[in-house]
């Protein structure tokens, strides 16, 4: 094939290529043949892909598809890669299952291994409830204090209450709600002084003229039972202790009243469904590092 | 007035609607309070609402406007039926107003690039099939012998958009009382036709259309011919078969079958040279008029658009690359990518066309001042640097993070902190976003004045013989 | 004559053009789509899928109409970070029923194709409400008006025969009961609530808000929520036999 085309002879000065000889309002179109390192590259592309058609599933058919000739599929090398990733973890994560929390304690190894899986867990599936740091919010505790709801704050009751949650619907969940005590079981007026009594468990401002004493007597009949006669809480039932300033939903004096009148009991889910033992494990020493516990 | 006119002013209309949309969200995924805690403001009603302006109101406005115009200029011929093409600039331009308010409303179908619900889709039929016959009409009706590459692109555009619309969007609606609808298939099959369809938007309105532009408004304002025809038969035939098929990187190491992965992959890096092809017959046709690109803006303007086509057009099959979009997919590098196709070619091309043709259409002698064409050039071209090289950065770092493994084989980052991390980048690209509309806003400046200059004494004087439909 | 003039049938022809354009776009899409009807390897076999309950459905169409899809993706990739940070890569037969699909584009929030479960349903209201008092660096918008729209859901049944002539497995019986199993699902303790786990087994069913007596588009939204990748049990689950 030569440059110029052989029905005519317009040639453009300026590149001295044929024109194809036809003009639409004013432009017209050189014959210029095809770039030679693009037809190339062009072509290079064409036997890569034929190439790969071979190697990789590639071409479907009447029942099937062509599996390709080295038996990829991208769903098995997950697999392979996720089986090499814990056999490299293997040692480690076998040494962190048979330890206590006293041998992981002392294993400075042991434990940097598992606080970096903890961490790793901890930051997309519990910060959004407890905060990046543990810290918790309004309804979410704080992990990074020594108060605890639930248990004594031991290795065993954190991946108790990890594994099966809190009012979760795990059967094994810890249990045990906050009565609403709005439902017909006390008067506004009683709300309003067992209220103000909870604040000055823990020596809070409260109204003069408010009869503490009407407010301790409801406590006693009412609250006791949960919390203590001292308001020092029970962590076998997940209830506060009272006098410590430390508060999972808030001390002035509407949020306790809330509390109260509708009940409290917040969820915590189980995560012995999401997350594997060794995961919860090391979870829980993760928590328990934060800075509770000491 | 004419149906061509319409739709410029409308284009310019919608792009600057569009533009401000764009800041909108942007600079709600850097500052969220501005989601403003209300349904019609928030980012899941206002994104679709962007894409929507830009891709079909700004650019379908576009694509309509030159299309007429280049059609009737290159086939020497009046534009098929009388009030056909008015149909079809104002029934596209109610189907718009029509889709857009919905999505505020909350009415989608929730598939990207075609959200809106059933009534409107067969609103959008109706237009296109009569888009579609005036343009097929005008051609059969032409004085030329030959067909003019810019119409292949434009007829094939044209074409599988209307394949592409009704192969993506059959549905049962609830009721005919109700917008809702459920579309036909689900799951799989459902994700396979859309990206189908979603690559294809892209690769017939986003690219075989505006190629068309470029075919005839570079050679025209270069007054130069086309670099090369034969490239422009094998680039046309390739870009159309290849494209058809890259659907599937949308859909790396997902629920789809590995079979359809390999296939979308092989094609895509494929489609590089037939994409290239374009690039180079767009360049190339300055060849001898170089030396233009220092005193004409507007061609400046074409011709970088150019330059970014070839360079989302090589970015594109890197990131089809298996092993590449297992890092690039849902993070803002696919963002940044899209916004030097949309901006840089999209943008540029669309208002390269549209500086040629107020002029042209208003009878004037030429635009009212080619310095502000300049700053514009400039100031938008800060405003695309800005936004892509900031969405680059984020979406490599964001992939990175979410893969990133501490030592002891622990994943290193919560999610979180990857979405902290994206901070500086979002305002980065809320500011170039911000150059860009900046620059449009000039632009609707130079046009309004250009428009209400004292119009041409003589008559159109390239050919006399034909005066273009407005 | 050279082979380059040949072309000419298609520059001089419209109709040519038009055809021949027809036949070479039509090849990728037949070949792409097509076989994903027919082969048999496309959806995994597996069990527990079940469609979605009439509360569920009307919570997906909430995440619909929000526009949740633009920043949330449900589709876990065949990725080892993904598997890790989600839990396991999501199979084309849990979508199966979604009409349309919902599995994204792009993660400006994190994947939620297994937040079923995850959080508490008081979690996820405040979460709605307010994104950043749970979790202070989001970027997600509030929705606070979801839990005070009632839920417009009377004529969710029609909804369901859409859905049930496009394919998916509702029974006359669901249809007929959508509004009881609706209410069942959305109620503490309900009557009703036995016989809407026959139906849908592994439905959630409590009160999701806190108002009583009303049904919120909140309420809905979490219910969907709270189902999301829960159905496939993945300590049966066959990976082996499901390769493609
Ligand atoms: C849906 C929100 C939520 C998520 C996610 C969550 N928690 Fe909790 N967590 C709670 C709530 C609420 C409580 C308190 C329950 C109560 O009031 O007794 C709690 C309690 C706890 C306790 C007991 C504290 C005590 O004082 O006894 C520990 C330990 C704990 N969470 C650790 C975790 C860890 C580790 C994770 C991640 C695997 C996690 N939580 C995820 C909501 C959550
Ligand atoms: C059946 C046991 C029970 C009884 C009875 C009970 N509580 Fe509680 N209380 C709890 C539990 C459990 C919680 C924690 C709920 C949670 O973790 O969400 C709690 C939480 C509280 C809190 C919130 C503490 C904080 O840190 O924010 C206050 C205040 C409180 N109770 C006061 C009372 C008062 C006053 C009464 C009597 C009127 C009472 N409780 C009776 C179990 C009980
Ligand atoms: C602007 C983007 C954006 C939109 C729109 C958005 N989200 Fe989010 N979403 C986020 C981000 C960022 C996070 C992670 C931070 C957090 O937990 O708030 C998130 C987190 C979540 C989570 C917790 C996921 C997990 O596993 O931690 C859920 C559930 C959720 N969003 C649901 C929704 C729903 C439902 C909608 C629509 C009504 C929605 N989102 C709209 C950005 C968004
Ligand atoms: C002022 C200029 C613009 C700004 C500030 C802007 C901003 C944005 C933002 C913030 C997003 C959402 C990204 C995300 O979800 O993370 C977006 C998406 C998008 N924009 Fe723009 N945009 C602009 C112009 C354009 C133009 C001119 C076009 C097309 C011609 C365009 C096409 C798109 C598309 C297609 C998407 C969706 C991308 C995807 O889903 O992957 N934008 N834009
Ligand atoms: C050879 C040409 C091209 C190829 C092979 C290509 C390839 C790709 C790939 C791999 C993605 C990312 C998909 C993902 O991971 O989700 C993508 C996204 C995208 N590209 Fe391109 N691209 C090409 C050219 C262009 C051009 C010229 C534009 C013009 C504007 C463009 C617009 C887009 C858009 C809008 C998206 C976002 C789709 C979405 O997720 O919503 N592409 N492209
Ligand atoms: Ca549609
Ligand atoms: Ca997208
Ligand atoms: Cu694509």
């Amino acid at each position: 094939m030569s440059t110029a085309s052989p029905d005519h002879k317009d040639v453009d000065a300026h590149t001295g290529t044929a024109t194809t000889g036809h003009e639409w309002d004013g432009i017209r179109e050189l014959n210029t043949p095809l770039p030679k390192w693009w037809l190339n590259i062009f072509y290079a592309c064409i036997v890569w892909a034929v190439g790969y058609w071979i190697v990789y599933p590639a071409i479907p058919l009447a029942t099937s598809f062509t599996k390709g000739v080295i038996g990829y599929s991208s769903r098995g090398e997950v697999t392979q890669e996720l089986a090499d990733l814990q056999s490299a973890r293997a040692p480690m994560v076998k040494a962190l299952a048979g330890a206590s929390f006293a041998d992981i304690e002392k294993d400075p190894k042991l434990l940097t291994f598992a606080r970096a899986q903890g961490k790793a867990a901890f930051g997309d599936n519990c910060a959004p409830c407890h905060g990046a740091g543990g810290g918790g919010s309004k309804a979410f505790p704080n992990l990074v204090d020594d108060d605890w709801l639930w248990g004594a704050g031991s290795l065993e009751d954190i991946q108790q209450t990890l594994t099966h949650g809190i009012r979760s619907a795990d059967p094994e969940a810890r249990a045990g709600n906050m009565p609403a005590f709005g439902d017909g079981v006390l008067k506004p007026v009683e709300i309003s002084l067992v209220s103000d009594y909870v604040r000055s468990l823990s020596s809070l401002p409260v109204d003069k003229a408010v009869d503490l004493k009407a407010g301790e007597k409801v406590f006693a009949e009412n609250c006791a039972a949960c919390h203590g006669d001292n308001g020092k809480g029970n962590n076998e039932l997940g209830a506060p202790n009272l006098t410590d300033q430390i508060w999972l939903y808030g001390s002035d004096k509407v949020t306790i009243a809330e509390g109260i009148t509708k009940g409290r009991g917040g969820i915590m889910p189980n995560w012995g469904g999401r997350l594997d033992a060794g995961t919860i494990k090391a979870l829980a020493v993760y928590v328990r590092t934060l800075g509770g516990g000491r | 007035m004419g149906p061509v006119k319409f739709a410029t002013i409308a284009a310019v209309f919608w792009g600057i609607a569009g533009f401000t949309v764009g800041l909108i969200i942007a600079s709600q995924l850097a500052f969220p309070a501005l989601n403003f805690d209300l349904p019609w403001t928030a980012f899941g009603r206002m994104r679709p609402l962007h894409t929507s302006a830009v891709i079909f109101a700004f650019g379908g406005n576009v694509l309509i406007a030159t299309s007429f115009y280049v059609v009737q200029r290159t086939c020497r011929a009046r534009l098929a039926g009388d009030l056909s093409p008015w149909f079809v600039v104002l029934g596209y331009n109610f189907f718009i107003v029509i889709a857009g308010t919905g999505y505020l409303l909350g009415i989608t179908q929730s598939k990207e690039y075609a959200e809106p619900e059933w009534y409107a889709d067969i609103l959008l039929t109706v237009v296109w099939v009569v888009y579609f016959l005036v343009f097929l009409c005008t051609i059969i009706k032409r004085e030329e012998p030959h067909i003019y590459v810019a119409n292949w692109f434009y007829l094939a555009f044209i074409l599988t958009i209307a394949v592409l619309h009704l192969g993506n969007n059959p549905s049962i609606p609830v009721s005919i009382y109700s917008s809702k609808s459920y579309i036909v298939w689900s799951g799989v099959q459902d994700a396979m036709v859309q990206w189908w369809y979603g690559h294809n938007a892209v690769g017939f309105f986003l690219t075989a259309g505006f190629l068309g532009i470029m075919y005839y408004f570079i050679p025209k304002r270069a007054e130069r011919p086309v670099y090369s025809y034969r490239l422009s038969i094998i680039h046309f035939w390739s870009l159309i078969f290849m494209y058809i098929w890259a659907g599937p990187h949308h859909l790396h190491y997902t629920a789809l079958p590995d079979w359809a992965q390999t296939l979308g992959m092989t094609f895509s890096i494929m489609l590089w040279m037939p994409s290239w092809g374009g690039m180079i017959n767009g360049l190339m046709t300055l060849s001898g008029a170089w030396d233009k690109l220092r005193t004409d803006p507007v061609l400046r303007m074409l011709v970088v658009s150019v330059a970014f086509y070839g360079m989302s057009t090589f970015e594109g099959p890197l990131m089809s690359i298996k092993a590449v979009n297992s890092l690039s997919h849902y993070t803002d590098w696919t963002i940044g990518h899209v916004h030097s196709g949309a901006l840089g070619w999209v943008g540029y091309v669309s208002f390269g066309a549209i500086y040629c043709l107020v002029p042209w259409l208003w009878n004037k002698p030429k635009l009212y001042s080619l310095r502000l064409v300049n700053w514009h050039f400039w100031i938008s071209t800060l405003g695309i640097v800005c936004y892509i090289s900031a969405m680059w950065v984020a979406g490599i770092m964001q992939g990175l993070m979410w893969r990133a493994y501490t030592s002891l084989g622990f994943l290193e980052y919560s999610f979180l902190e990857t979405v902290e991390a994206m901070h500086p980048f979002y305002i980065i690209r809320a500011f170039g976003g911000g150059l860009f509309l900046a620059g449009a806003l000039i632009m609707v400046w130079n046009i309004y004045k250009t428009i209400v200059s004292p119009s041409e004494e003589t008559e159109v004087s390239a050919t006399p013989a034909l005066v273009p439909a407005e | 004559m050279s082979l380059w003039n040949k072309h000419a049938i298609f520059e001089k022809n419209s109709i040519v053009l038009l055809i021949g354009v027809l036949i070479v776009i039509s090849i990728g899409g037949l070949v792409e789509i097509l076989p994903l009807f027919y082969l048999k390897s496309t959806i995994e076999k597996v069990e527990g899928i079940r469609p979605y309950t009439p509360l569920e459905l009307a919570g997906r169409n909430i995440y619909v109409r929000e526009g949740c899809y633009n920043c949330h993706s449900q589709m876990i990739r065949a990725l080892r970070d993904e598997v890790e940070r989600y839990g396991h890569y999501s199979l084309a037969a849990e979508s199966m029923y979604d009409h349309p699909f919902q599995w994204g584009s792009k993660r400006n929030g994190p994947d939620i194709a297994r937040v079923g479960g995850k959080y508490s349903d008081d979690w996820q209201r405040r979460h709605l409400a307010n994104p950043r008092a749970v979790v202070s660096g989001s970027i997600m918008p509030g929705y606070p008006f979801l839990a005070k729209t009632p839920l417009d859901a009377d004529k969710i049944d029609q909804d369901m025969k859409v859905l049930a002539i496009e394919g998916v497995p509702y029974t006359d019986e669901m249809i007929a009961k959508a509004a009881i199993d609706l209410k069942a699902q959305a109620t503490d303790d309900d009557a009703n609530a036995a016989d809407l786990i026959k139906r849908y087994p592994k439905a959630n069913a409590r009160a999701f808000g806190e108002q009583k007596g009303v049904i919120t588009e909140a309420d809905a939204l979490i219910a969907y929520l709270q189902s999301l990748g829960t159905a496939v049990d993945f300590k049966i689950y066959d990976d082996k036999a499901n390769m493609r």
